[in-house]
């Protein structure tokens, strides 16, 4: 049984690496829609210093959005979704696995390059390492709670729309902790509970996201 | 062996077959005939467990398939119309994925061999997205030459076949059905084998 989960893993990744367009387009957006943020509001340090954690954070969560479509459509589309489902393998433990190759693929250099973009709104070192830290967090709680709505919007048309409407409520307290903390760190005050509330976020959402998606894509192949 | 019992599909408001039964012993092959709509891709979910019925039930060594989803899996090759085919791998690393996310260990001589038997092995390198239609089933149905699961699922597997790949379907079907193994099979074409007919929508 690991053998199946290891190769579905490695296939996912796979095709991610080899159509690499979909995640570099995504990594794009990331750094552009940040960047138009100073160029609107003005060069003041000051107020991009204020402003710095919230806009990353809300980047991060809409470059999430963006990709989240792909991650079940391709399968349901060439009929490796149906094989999934009648593969020997428990299909929570399959979603999950799928969700972890998706985050590898699309949460994890978001975590990588939000340091970086932490950096063009002045954000002192402990600050940069909360904001790392608050994504690295929150970029899977993103997924697995995108991962709910991608499978429950899978064949629907306009899928994208209705996915957004369904998600962005749900995201609500992901971006509050996660943009919270770093604001704390920010103004002199401990970032533990922001942090401590993703984590507990993380957990909740590791166990109950992968048994919800995999009851929305039995409903959804029906 | 697989039996049906009162198995009633509704799509809609449409009933598409009602209490419908049957039953196969191993080293028999089923031949699902029927006009366009009359429920044969339906029956074929059923059967695989993708789709509940309406009423009834399939058993699968005398149990409900629905009690035994992961020992019915490893009994069972479902083949439906989408031949899940990823562009992006090659052709070799698409027949040793789909075996293994199938949970069949198949070595590399014996991929090859399956591409070999489908004529695909002066491919084996190249992407999958260069394969014809017919190219791609003829991929799909590799499988059939790897892991001996009992029980074949068919849906359409003909379509998009030339004549020489019709003949080497058949041939593996014939193999398949002296081992004991059991087909079930859906095509518009009349097989060239001798089969047990099911007529749906009627």
């Amino acid at each position: 049984m690991p053998d199946i989960l290891r190769w579905l893993l490695w296939r996912d990744v796979q095709l991610v690496l080899r159509q690499h367009a979909d995640v570099l387009s995504m990594l794009f957006f990331f750094v552009i829609t940040t960047s138009l943020f100073p160029l609107a509001v003005g060069a003041d340090p000051k107020m991009l210093h204020t402003i710095g954690p919230g806009v990353v954070w809300v980047a991060a969560l809409l470059s999430t959005m963006l990709s989240l479509g792909r991650l079940f459509h391709a399968d349901y589309q060439d009929g490796s979704l149906e094989q999934l489902l009648l593969s020997p393998v428990p299909l929570t433990m399959a979603v999950a696995v799928k969700i972890f190759a998706y985050w590898l693929t699309t949460g994890l250099p978001l975590v990588f390059l939000a340091p970086v973009l932490g950096m063009m709104f002045g954000m002192a070192d402990q600050e940069l390492w909360v904001m790392t830290w608050s994504l690295l967090l929150g970029t899977p709680v993103l997924n697995l709670i995108g991962a709910v709505g991608a499978a429950l919007t899978l064949g629907v048309r306009g899928g994208s729309v209705l996915l957004a409407v369904l998600i962005l409520p749900l995201y609500v307290p992901v971006l509050i902790f996660g943009a919270g903390s770093v604001v704390a760190v920010a103004g002199g005050q401990s970032a533990q509970g922001g942090i401590s509330l993703l984590a507990a976020l993380l957990v909740l959402t590791v166990v109950f996201a992968p048994v919800a998606v995999a009851a929305c894509l039995r409903i959804a192949l029906e | 062996m697989i039996e049906a019992s009162h198995l009633t599909c509704v799509r809609g408001s449409r009933r598409l077959f009602h209490a419908l039964s049957f039953s196969l012993q191993p080293g028999e092959l089923l031949h699902v005939q029927g006009p366009n709509g009359s429920g044969k891709t339906s029956l074929f979910r059923i059967l695989a467990g993708l789709a509940v019925p309406h009423a009834g039930k399939v058993l699968w060594q005398g149990r409900p398939i629905a009690d035994q989803r992961e020992e019915y899996a490893a009994g069972m090759l479902y083949l439906g119309h989408q031949p899940a085919v990823k562009d992006a791998l090659g052709v070799m690393e698409n027949l040793q994925v789909s075996c293994r996310l199938g949970g069949i260990e198949a070595t590399l001589a014996s991929l090859k061999q399956a591409l070999d038997a489908v004529g695909l092995s002066a491919c084996a390198r190249l992407p999958a997205r260069v394969l014809s239609q017919g190219q791609r089933r003829r991929l799909a149905l590799a499988r059939l030459w790897l892991g001996e699961r009992p029980l074949w699922l068919l849906d359409e597997p003909y379509t998009a076949l030339d004549a020489k790949a019709t003949q080497m379907l058949e041939q593996r079907i014939m193999q398949h059905q002296s081992a004991g193994g059991m087909v079930i099979l859906t095509s518009h074409q009349a097989p060239g084998l001798p089969m047990r007919a099911l007529e749906l929508g009627q």
